[in-house]
């Protein structure tokens, strides 16, 4: 299980995250949904040790990962697909997927998950010679996924990946988000698509301006009447 | 396993290709004195392929890994100066230190091996562990000048390593470090190699360690940080590691291609080693295509061509035609630089970009293939 406990994160000058706390427990969806500003990414970036904690502690099966180094924190099994794809253009499919891989050195269990990888999104494995920048939007954000799981984590953080993708595609890549947790990977999960992140979360944590305003099942913030008008778009 | 398979091929090719380079030198030289024009030609040959070796080094900082230094003149001093004063032959020190009583070194490497490995094997030998030390020592270097400059970005970390080689050329040429490094005299007189044929290997060997290097993990890291740093780090990418690892590697083959620059030479002072030699060295990576091995190894051959031969008679005002006295020493670097533009102009991402030979020989046969069935 991860846990936040009171995470205080400044970020470009900025007190970004307010003191946080949330729980994600092994094998679930947890969701992280909000509006633009709200302190969502500082908090996975944060986590990924992208960002220094200004203080509050991170837990990671009660071992204190708080401000550990990046590569430190992808050995321990936690990995980010960053916001905006962020794949690298001038190399190819195969070669991002194996900087995916990058901290690991067991040779045969690295093929096997290219397999795995390639089983899940057969599209990379069909253009796995090509550069990475000539993918389309949606198959970027299949590269992401598959290069994150290429570190074979235990818990995978995904900083919006419905940005800037097609209704059907987003969809799509929904549908991936729960087959890989089906596989035991724990997932949290932040969307501005509050609807879609909702319907697949088993946790939800609603966070505004830096602070975590409500939590509750994926169901129960779904059908919340306030949460509905505010991110939901209800009809009036 | 296919990774190990490609690795073996590229250094069992890149052997091959040492091998019949260093023949032909050799063919080359033997014919040198029958054939005219083939002796500028091997000038050219010897100062490119250094060149070569300089220029695949800093690519494979400001290319390979996206960090702008310029602190490449430093490091090469460095080498040179390392290697001129560790292999000038004792008997010869009293006349090179002339002003400081023979100096404070008083071994030469290359005779302490010939003593006793015989005259050739010895000093061979010797010369060689030579080179490899001005590598060990740049890369030291760039190691302590690493730990505070790497922190910079971009013009700043340019500022600063283009700063440092500019104090270590002072230091050199500072009365307090003469008795070591001979002030701002020439050092001459130390063993070199005479023949084109043991820079092809050398070089040859470097390019290809680096080839390799370039196509490993570490490589497709380097190339990682180049293009997305918070990506690189997102999977876990030590970023001051590997930045790190590429400057101190850059700086080790510097201070070799150094080394090998004061043997062309034969003679040595830290005056000429200015940041306009970086900018050179800089051009040549440009002009090949930041990020391509091969075509900086073209391009290096391509400029000490221009400068040194094929543009000389634009210098000689005696093959100007009537009285508009249009050649004059100096206008070879005009008709140079338009040269350069032009490249710069149509070839924007240099003559090869960041691909290399082989693989555009791979397309070249695939787009006739094509063709092919069209028709």
């Amino acid at each position: 299980m991860l846990k936040i406990e009171d995470l205080h994160v400044s970020y470009g000058g900025i007190q970004a995250v307010k003191g946080i706390s949330l729980e994600v427990p092994d094998g679930k969806i947890v969701t992280l949904i909000g509006a633009n500003g709200a302190g969502k990414s500082t908090t996975l970036r944060t986590i990924a040790g992208l960002v220094p904690a200004q203080s509050g502690q991170i837990f990671l099966q009660d071992e204190k990962i708080t401000n550990l180094s990046s590569d430190r924190i992808v050995s321990k099994g936690i990995t980010l697909v960053p916001e905006g794809r962020r794949v690298f253009p001038d190399m190819t499919v195969l070669e991002n997927l194996k900087i995916g891989a990058y901290l690991r050195r067991d040779r045969p269990e690295m093929e096997k998950d290219l397999q795995w990888v390639y089983d899940l999104f057969p599209r990379l494995k069909e253009r796995s010679w090509q550069a990475a920048g000539t993918l389309s939007g949606g198959e970027q954000q299949m590269l992401a996924v598959g290069r994150a799981l290429m570190s074979r984590p235990k818990i995978m953080m995904m900083d919006e990946p419905s940005l800037g993708l097609a209704p059907i595609v987003v969809q799509g890549i929904f549908e991936i988000i729960r087959e890989i947790n089906r596989q035991g990977v724990t997932i949290l999960l932040i969307e501005q698509n509050a609807n879609m992140a909702l319907k697949v979360a088993d946790q939800a944590y609603v966070m505004e301006t830096g602070r975590i305003t409500r939590q509750g099942t994926g169901q129960e913030l779904l059908n919340d009447e306030s949460i509905k008008e505010a991110y939901l778009g209800k009809h009036k | 396993m296919m990774k190990q398979q490609s690795n073996k091929r590229t250094i069992v090719l890149g052997l091959i290709l040492i091998a019949v380079m260093a023949l032909l030198s050799v063919a080359a030289e033997a014919l040198a004195g029958s054939v005219s024009g083939l002796s500028m030609l091997l000038v050219v040959l010897k100062k490119g392929t250094v060149y070569a070796l300089l220029a695949v080094s800093m690519n494979l900082l400001n290319g390979f890994t996206g960090l702008f230094s310029l602190g490449q003149a430093g490091f090469m001093l460095l080498g040179a100066y390392t290697y001129a004063i560790l292999a000038i032959p004792v008997a010869k020190r009293a006349g090179v230190f002339q002003y400081y009583d023979g100096g404070v070194v008083q071994f030469s490497i290359p005779e302490i091996f010939s003593g006793f490995l015989g005259d050739v094997v010895g000093s061979v030998i010797g010369m060689l562990l030579t080179l490899v030390l001005c590598g060990l020592l740049a890369a030291l270097l760039g190691w302590l000048i690493g730990l505070p400059s790497l922190r910079l970005k971009s013009d700043y970390l340019a500022i600063a390593t283009l700063g440092f080689a500019e104090i270590l050329r002072t230091f050199i040429q500072f009365e307090g470090s003469a008795p070591l490094t001979n002030g701002s005299n020439t050092l001459r007189q130390y063993t070199t190699f005479q023949h084109l044929y043991p820079y092809v290997i050398i070089v040859g060997v470097c390019i290809l360690l680096i080839v390799l290097l370039v196509n490993s993990t570490y490589g497709r890291a380097f190339k990682a940080i180049r293009d997305d740093e918070i990506a690189a780090e997102a999977m876990g990418i030590n970023l001051a590691r590997h930045k790190m690892l590429s400057f101190v590697i850059s700086s080790f083959f510097a201070g070799v291609g150094g080394g090998l620059m004061a043997m062309y030479m034969s003679s040595v002072q830290a005056k000429g080693f200015t940041s306009a030699m970086t900018y050179e060295i800089l051009l040549m990576v440009v002009i090949g295509g930041i990020g391509s091995i091969s075509g900086s190894v073209i391009a290096s051959f391509l400029f000490i061509g221009c400068s040194e031969w094929w543009l000389r008679f634009l210098d000689d005002s005696s093959n100007n035609i009537g009285s508009f006295q249009l050649l004059a020493p100096g206008f070879r670097m005009v008709v140079f630089s338009v040269f350069i533009m032009v490249i710069v102009l149509f070839f924007r991402r240099g003559l090869l970009g960041d691909r290399e030979l082989p693989d555009l020989a791979r397309r070249m046969k695939k787009s006739f293939r094509k063709e092919g069935k069209h028709k």
